[in-house]
């Protein structure tokens, strides 16, 4: 990995615009400070991004200070306005907006990125839109102190512009990734700037196939979502070794395409078979995760004027509810000041004016919404029914300390009735819950439905669903309303998966006298919790449920 | 940050090499051709070339003619906003502006704000016009939409529908016109769009990544040439794009000819009231959408091809969502179009 890392640096110092930059993951520690000293051998001068920085920094604005003292207009130029590599320190960290800042200028092509990235877990990383515009992504957790040396950089003999690269190279770089699953067309780009760079180390010009391997190696394996072999290995055994073009040392010689793209075979799989991440399986898994629960691993945020972490304050009127943020109106008022006193009839050390005031804002992590969808069918039900609307009053009784809503579903007969919209109002909950019918047969799907429906209203309007299903999981109502017991479990699993699809926590409560392993089954395609609570009262039921959320 | 188009950045890539990306490409050339239709919006995965195409797309279009030294781009003096002291009618030929609205930027920029340097040096109160007045005539892009502050969007929205921008602060109460078409793009990963915001949009499509191994192959080669050796790569292509250019300019000098048999209405109709869009929006948006497609091809009637062809950028964004669809709302579109128009 350590010489890798040195091969990446050294091909980044050749083309730096091009290759975008290296994603450079590692704790910190002896092992990573080697490696960001050995970032001084790229040759523009380091400028330092943290994640929370502001705009202005970024992109340059009017330097109050200067622009006062100095009474006319000075401007501070942004980060991104100066030649530089910019390194993101904690990439981790980024949002999505910063990322998406970042991208652009990369996609100016002025600029060139190290993104340094402590993540902990494999949850928490840079922003996927910035890693597909780097073309090194480089993972040296695994590595011990002792093998971060120093780092030699060598300086490209030829230059990059110089370096001609074949259209079958191309092809053959397009067609790897394909094959190693890479779906962005940006990675294929990257690879051929990173052989184009290859190439003017080693001082030639033009692109080899050691060049081309280096460049898989480099850009596309730590991108692999496939296994290049399971494909082949189904359809042709793996090529005899006599056919590994072991003669032609300078491009290969592919034959015009006959249907699917032939790959230089030997290059390709020798390449993939070198340095495929032994934990690829294990990689794809936490990706897919990544992408249904959405880009960052924190809760929802939502802008809010009263608590949470400030944000830019912004123009606007006190209405009694927001708070002044004194500090940016003198800020918007300075500038005036100087115009404002010529015009003014009455002397006053300071002239502030409505349009002057700036208000707070701050970003806080939204309420929860509990939406309980229990099953009102048969026997059961009353008894089902009565410890819900407990474990609902339970939980409201405590919602003033977490800031939790609650929602009642009820499915029974071919329907599910909402009849408790979101509120924390034990009142309204105690009113609205006193008489509930119960009976018929299970619309298992329907109730889903609606707690989905309820979820993701609740999410639009800012606040972090969490779907509770309270059921004996003997489905046999369709979503359609006919009674058919496969086509009601099929309607079921159908709306797990899209509740799992749209990233909704969810709970899974098993009332029933034994536990049902479809129930289980419908728990693991909703990736919720499965809980066997037979004769659950409301008091173990709220308890188990405010334990499944604080897990 | 101001003088970035022109200066700063390279010539952008042909428009006409993109390769594939039709639906795409089509809905940029349709709002060129009629900018009523009301701006697009594209969403995809990354990497499939949405910020080429909107870039290349300023590149294609034909020049405007414009006042000189007019903040707004007006054609005509009478069309001059006042308070910007213009006074000659001289008029001077100048690319179809594109103004690239960064995420990051303030209500300041965008809607314009008192001359700070005038107002510290001078003491005198001067207009300083932002983004709107930029775009007015033009494009105005917004790449990562979704990812927009949303005081930002709302100001955005309620200037684009009523194309004036209005400037109430600061003690200057100042308008000025501010008609352009509204191109978005975005990751649907990175987060959704208020529902209110996708209406405004008159055409929306979705990208994806070709599938196609010799179509990826030729994407690759194609930017690798305008990479390598750009100039040689333009000229390359400059005929192409100049026919593109010559066809949209034959499609606007036919578009007010344009015969809008009532059975295309009816057409329209039935297909959003099939879909269950809400709102006359929809309608006519296609009936747009279908006359510029009919005069792009030299047509002097819309017919039900035409819509056909328009209906699912048209429309997709404008359906109340079904939890229950897993095929996206693309294919309930293609699948009703199907059904209604046979």
């Amino acid at each position: 990995m350590w010489s890798r890392l040195e091969r990446a640096l050294a091909l980044l110092a050749a083309d730096p615009v091009g290759l975008g930059g290296l994603w450079l993951r590692a704790r910190s520690g002896p092992v990573r400070d080697a490696a960001v000293a050995g970032l001084s051998a790229l040759p523009q001068p380091l400028r330092k991004v943290h994640p929370t920085i502001s705009d202005e920094a970024l992109f340059g604005g009017a330097d109050l200070t200067a622009m006062l003292a100095e009474g006319r207009m000075v401007r501070r130029s942004g980060l991104l306005e100066q030649q530089g590599t910019l390194v993101l320190t904690m990439a981790e960290r980024a949002s999505s907006g910063l990322a998406a800042r970042l991208a652009a200028a990369l996609d100016q092509g002025q600029t060139c990125l190290v993104a340094l990235d402590e993540g902990a877990n494999e949850e928490e990383a840079l922003p996927a839109a910035l890693a597909d515009r780097l073309a090194f992504h480089i993972d040296l957790d695994a590595l011990a102190h002792g093998d971060a040396t120093a780092l030699k950089i060598s300086q490209p003999k030829v230059s990059v512009d110089e370096v001609l690269i074949s259209p079958d190279a191309l092809r053959d770089l397009t067609a790897a990734a394909v094959r190693l699953g890479i779906d962005s067309l940006r990675a294929p780009l990257l690879a051929a700037k990173a052989a184009r760079a290859a190439a003017a180390l080693a001082g030639r010009h033009a692109v080899t196939e050691d060049d081309l391997r280096e460049a898989i190696d480099l850009v596309f394996l730590p991108r692999a979502t496939q296994v290049p072999e399971q494909a082949s290995d189904e359809q042709t055994p793996p090529p005899p070794p006599q056919d590994d073009p072991q003669s032609s040392e300078d491009t290969p010689e592919t034959p015009d395409s006959d249907g699917p793209v032939q790959l230089p075979e030997g290059m390709l799989i020798e390449a993939v078979a070198a340095a495929l991440p032994a934990d690829l399986l294990a990689k794809l898994a936490v990706k897919a995760r990544r992408a249904k629960t959405g880009a960052s691993g924190a809760g929802d945020k939502r802008l809010c004027n009263r608590r949470g972490r400030p944000l830019p304050s912004r123009a606007g009127r006190l209405d009694g509810q927001s708070r002044l943020d004194l500090v940016a109106t003198l800020r918007a008022a300075a500038p005036w000041q100087a115009a404002r006193r010529r015009a003014a009839k009455i002397e006053r050390p300071l002239h502030i004016r409505g349009e002057d005031i700036r208000l707070k804002r701050y970003q806080d992590r939204s309420d929860r919404v509990l939406v309980f969808a229990v099953d009102a069918s048969g026997s059961a039900a009353m008894a089902r029914l009565g410890e819900a609307k407990g474990a609902v009053e339970t939980l409201l009784s405590q919602a003033y300390a977490s800031r939790d809503h609650v929602a009642l579903i009820a499915f029974r007969g071919t329907t599910a009735d909402v009849l408790l919209p979101p509120t924390r109002s034990l009142v309204q909950t105690k009113r609205r819950l006193g008489s509930m019918a119960g009976g018929g047969g299970t619309p298992l799907a329907a109730g889903i439905q609606e707690a989905l429906t309820l979820g993701l209203q609740a999410r639009s309007r800012g606040m972090t669903p969490t779907l509770c299903l309270l059921t004996d999981g003997r489905a046999n109502v369709a979503l359609d309303g006919t009674g058919n017991r496969s086509q009601a479990a099929e309607d079921a699993a159908k709306l797990g998966r899209l509740a799992r699809v749209q990233g909704l926590a969810a709970l899974v409560i098993d009332t029933g006298q034994r536990p049902q392993p479809a129930l289980r089954q419908l728990a693991e395609t909703m990736d919720a919790p499965y809980l066997p609570l037979p004769r659950a009262d409301a008091d173990r039921l709220s308890t188990a449920v405010q334990a499944a959320l604080d897990a | 940050m101001k003088d970035f188009p022109q200066t700063t950045a390279k010539r952008p890539f042909p428009f006409a090499a993109i390769v594939g990306q039709e639906e795409m490409k089509q809905a940029m050339v349709l709002t060129a051709i009629d900018p009523g239709i009301g701006g697009v919006l594209v969403f995809g995965d990354r990497g499939t070339g949405k910020s080429t195409a909107v870039r290349a797309l300023a590149a294609l279009l034909p020049p405007i003619e414009a006042v000189v030294g007019c903040p707004v781009n007006a054609a005509r003096l009478e069309d001059c906003p006042d308070w910007a002291g213009v006074l000659d009618p001289l008029t001077e030929r100048k690319p179809t502006p594109v103004v690239d609205l960064p995420l990051g930027v303030t209500e300041d920029r965008v809607v314009g704000a008192l001359d700070i340097e005038k107002a510290l040096t001078l003491g005198e109160k001067a207009f300083q016009p932002g983004l709107l007045a930029q775009a007015n005539r033009g494009y105005l892009y917004i790449d990562e939409v979704n990812l927009l502050e949303d005081h930002i969007v709302d100001l955005l929205l309620d200037v684009a529908q009523s194309g004036e921008n209005v400037v109430e602060r600061e003690g200057l109460s100042i308008r000025h016109p501010a008609r352009f078409v509204l191109v978005g793009s975005g990751n649907p990963e990175e987060g959704e769009l208020r529902p209110q915001l996708l209406d405004r949009f008159g055409l929306s499509v979705e990208v994806a990544s070709p599938k196609d191994i010799d179509t990826r192959i030729e994407v690759i080669r194609r930017r690798d040439a305008y990479e390598t050796d750009r100039a040689a790569f333009l000229d390359e292509w400059e005929p192409q794009d100049a026919a593109l250019r010559a066809q949209i300019l034959a499609a606007r000098d036919l578009l007010p000819k344009m015969v809008t048999p009532s059975e295309t209405l009816r057409d329209c109709a039935e297909l959003c009231v099939a879909l269950g869009s809400d709102g006359l929006r929809g309608e006519l948006t296609l009936l747009k959408a279908g006359r510029a497609l009919a005069a792009f091809n030299g047509e002097d009637a819309v017919t039900r091809d035409h819509i056909r062809e328009v209906a699912a950028s048209g429309l997709r964004h404008r359906l109340r969502r079904d939890p229950l669809d897993e095929a996206g709302s693309g294919a309930r579109v293609a699948k009703t179009v199907a059904d209604v128009l046979g």
